[in-house]
């Protein structure tokens, strides 16, 4: 039974006890001088060679972040942060940026090994047939180390690189879309993201292209009091498909650490984004120090007539998660889907959800999300489902359930649903769970030990989601959790 | 064999069970009836090891083990089944997956090989046909929406393909029409063999006309008070329990 033992694998993976990606790379850095004014961001973009426009692009966005008040909506508890007291720039110190794998640094390399990330290719080709493979982006700390099957991507007329490549190689379509669904001026971790961004991936799938393989960016946070920034921006033109998989870990600290990320997606007629997420950032320990702030603009914008958006998120790390990756409905006929598994235990704070809002006619979306509380967490599930005036035809169906494990745990949820359309159809449910004593003793009782049973109801309760998970999803999750058995046995 | 000594239960500081004596050999099917409150199901949910009680004193062996130091799975992986007279809903779990799974739980504590799917499938569906369990009920959820009925077949189901050595069948006759009762009854008759015992909980002397015991033990304020054969049984039915219950209040 691979998802039952699957979930097994999870939840002791959650266990915050248990994090095993939580090693440091020793490793020589180069980091920007502590602190953020208009001199680093000169810095970072120096650093990247970049043009003036994007420089300005840059300055504008900070100027306005210094208008901007940091949000204190979310059901989310944190000692206010120093904005002045973080690092906004660290790389691998090297004298240019490594134009092969040859010439990464090995204990990079050995990092993302000990990951289950091979970033050889031969590596990688070992017994793989070609419609499994999966071309990943290695982000460390600030920056791109490594992408690799560019080549064979390439001749499919896919662009898969850093956004820093990007800016150089492809400024036209940079120009074009970055900030075009996540504007600078969004919100008040967006406009900072915007100003500081250092790395993250760029897409573009050209018309009518089946994008061969499966796109992957797996983000590692090794610096101490370094934030990470990551700017991801994909196009799928018209009539194109593309699935992407983003991963995360980051090592175990006592201090807490930011991450500040954007993720904007484009699709254009006909075309189909799918994105899924395994985000298991540090959690801190069990008495809630240290561990990653996870505060994550993700939207993506249904640009084109009948082009689909579908967000996949397990979400099992980070001290706290503020994020609520969004459709914006504005092509007619399109859709956007939202399936969420959120995980907290131990002090983890998790303030999540999706927004779909319709523009268009006819356009449907569709939220499942399963909530899992244990230990003393706090798990809040917010979500806004909007019909605009001329959205003649608009349906939701949401779904939104929570299960909670233990007595010292919250589950809590926020829907808001505004519909400025008469002919707009929402339909919500809710449930709250508690696995009772009763549940467990049940399934012990027929000889499943208390952490087996405790998987097995669990699994249950995810279900809906879990199948609608893609393939490479699973393969890249079961990639994370053999990595974090590695060593446990012993 | 199953043997209790002098087992004194308290469950938020009321005892429930006061000194009860109790041995049941292999392959005797042994019945407990009794008045309501009499502790007839906390005697069953102790046996299993259910986590609220607070065992005082005394001690249960089974097969010379001491079950009492065990969780609940050990016990199950030691053959101890309980067969609820409630039995719990596990939503989004399929039928044949929990089944599958607490098979192969118990086969790997036990050191034994899991079962292949295709002989799993096999046995599940022979099972299921004994007990005119339809396989479409084998995909749904584990008792979700299943009826009373339903729900107590798939506990002897249950208890088919788990093979334990010592069975305790909790009012299994409770919510059940009379067809229902007698597939019921015809499924565990099915389990009977020299090296496998019961425990059969009930008020009524119904279930035992089709499930005929060996011995029958009237339980009344948290102990024995009275052992016979099955024809103890008819007595009762004929007498009612006023007799026990006077016994206890004095």
């Amino acid at each position: 039974m691979p998802a039952v033992q699957e979930t097994i694998d999870r939840v002791k993976e959650i266990d915050v006890d248990q994090y095993k990606y939580g090693f440091e790379t020793i490793i020589e850095m180069e980091k920007a001088p502590k602190g953020l004014n208009e001199d680093i961001i000169r810095f970072i973009s120096a650093k990247k060679n970049e043009p003036e426009w994007m420089l300005e692009w840059r300055l504008d966005a900070y100027r306005r972040w210094l208008t901007m008040q940091e949000p204190d909506w979310a059901r989310v508890n944190y000692p206010k942060i120093d904005f002045n007291d973080l690092y906004y720039y660290a790389a691998p110190k090297s004298n240019e940026a490594p134009k092969s794998l040859d010439e990464v640094d090995p204990e990079i390399l050995k990092t993302y090994e000990k990951l289950g990330i091979p970033l050889r290719e031969q590596e990688m080709l070992a017994g793989i047939a070609p419609e499994n493979r999966v071309a990943v982006d290695a982000v460390f700390d600030s920056v791109s180390v490594a992408t690799t099957f560019k080549k064979e991507l390439a001749e499919a007329g896919v662009i898969f690189c850093s956004i820093s490549e990007a800016v150089h190689e492809h400024p036209e379509l940079v120009k074009k879309y970055l900030g075009t669904v996540v504007p600078k001026s969004d919100n008040f971790y967006a406009s900072l993201n915007s100003a500081v961004f250092t790395d993250g991936s760029f897409v573009y799938v050209p018309p009518g292209v089946r994008c061969p393989m499966e796109l992957s960016t797996y983000f590692r946070i090794n610096e101490k009091e370094t934030g990470q920034f990551e700017r991801t921006l994909i196009i799928a033109d018209k009539g194109s498909y593309v699935s992407y998989l983003e991963g995360c870990t980051a090592p175990q600290r006592d201090e807490n650490q930011l991450h500040a990320a954007v993720v904007e997606l484009v699709a254009l007629d006909d075309a189909e984004i799918k994105y899924s997420t395994v985000q298991n950032w540090y959690p801190g320990d069990a008495q809630g120090k240290g561990g990653i702030y996870n505060f994550v603009t993700k939207r993506g914008d249904c640009r084109g007539k009948n082009s689909i958006i579908t967000w996949t998120q397990v979400e099992t790390g980070s001290a706290i998660t503020w994020k609520y990756p969004s459709c914006i409905l504005r092509g007619d006929g399109s859709r956007g889907e939202f399936y969420s598994i959120a995980v907290s235990n131990g002090r983890q704070q998790i303030d999540s959800g999706t927004k779909m809002i319709h523009l268009g006619k006819n356009t449907t979306s569709r939220i499942i999300s399963k909530g899992i509380s244990a230990g003393h967490s706090e798990n809040t599930y917010r979500g806004l489902v909007s019909a605009h005036r001329k959205a003649s035809g608009a349906r939701n169906f949401t779904n939104c359930d929570s299960l909670l494990i233990g007595n010292n745990c919250g589950a809590h949820t926020v829907p808001y649903i505004e519909s400025k359309n008469a002919s707009a159809r929402f339909e919500h449910e809710a449930t709250t769970s508690k696995i009772s004593d009763e549940q467990l003793f049940y399934v012990m009782q027929r000889g499943l030990d208390e952490e087996e049973a405790v998987a097995l109801i669990v699994n249950g309760f995810v279900k809906d989601v879990l199948q609608k998970l893609p393939m490479e999803f699973a393969v890249e999750a079961q990639k994370l959790i053999s990595i974090s058995l590695e060593g446990s046995v012993g | 064999m199953l043997e209790i000594k002098n087992l004194v239960v308290e469950i938020e500081g009321n005892r429930i069970l006061n000194g009860l004596d109790l041995t049941i050999n292999n392959g005797e099917i042994a019945a407990i009836m009794g008045p309501n409150g009499s502790g007839k199901s906390t005697l069953s949910y102790v046996i299993a090891g259910k986590d609220e009680y607070e065992v005082l004193d005394g001690e249960i062996i089974l097969d010379g083990q001491n079950v009492l130091e065990m969780d609940p799975a050990e016990r199950a992986v030691a053959g101890v089944f309980l067969a609820f007279q409630y039995p719990l809903e596990i939503p989004g779990v399929a039928t044949m997956t929990f089944l599958k799974a607490a098979l192969n739980a118990q086969r790997k504590a036990r050191g034994e090989a899991e079962l292949t799917t295709p002989d799993f499938i096999k046995r599940v569906n022979e099972a299921a046909q004994k007990l005119a369990i339809p396989k479409e009920m084998l995909k749904r959820a584990l008792n979700v929406g299943f009826s009373g009925g339903e729900k107590k077949r798939m506990e002897i189901l249950q208890m088919a393909l788990l093979e334990p050595r010592f069975c305790i069948l909790d009012e299994t006759d409770s919510g059940l029409d009379i067809d229902a009762l007698r597939i019921a009854a015809e499924g565990v008759n099915a389990l009977r063999s020299p090296d496998r015992s019961f425990l059969v909980i009930t008020h009524y002397q119904r279930l035992l006309n089709y499930i005929v015991p060996d011995s029958v033990h009237v339980m009344a304020g948290g102990k024995i008070v009275k052992s016979g054969g099955k024809e103890l049984a008819l007595e009762l039915e004929a007498n009612g329990y006023a007799d026990y219950k006077a016994q206890e209040a004095a």
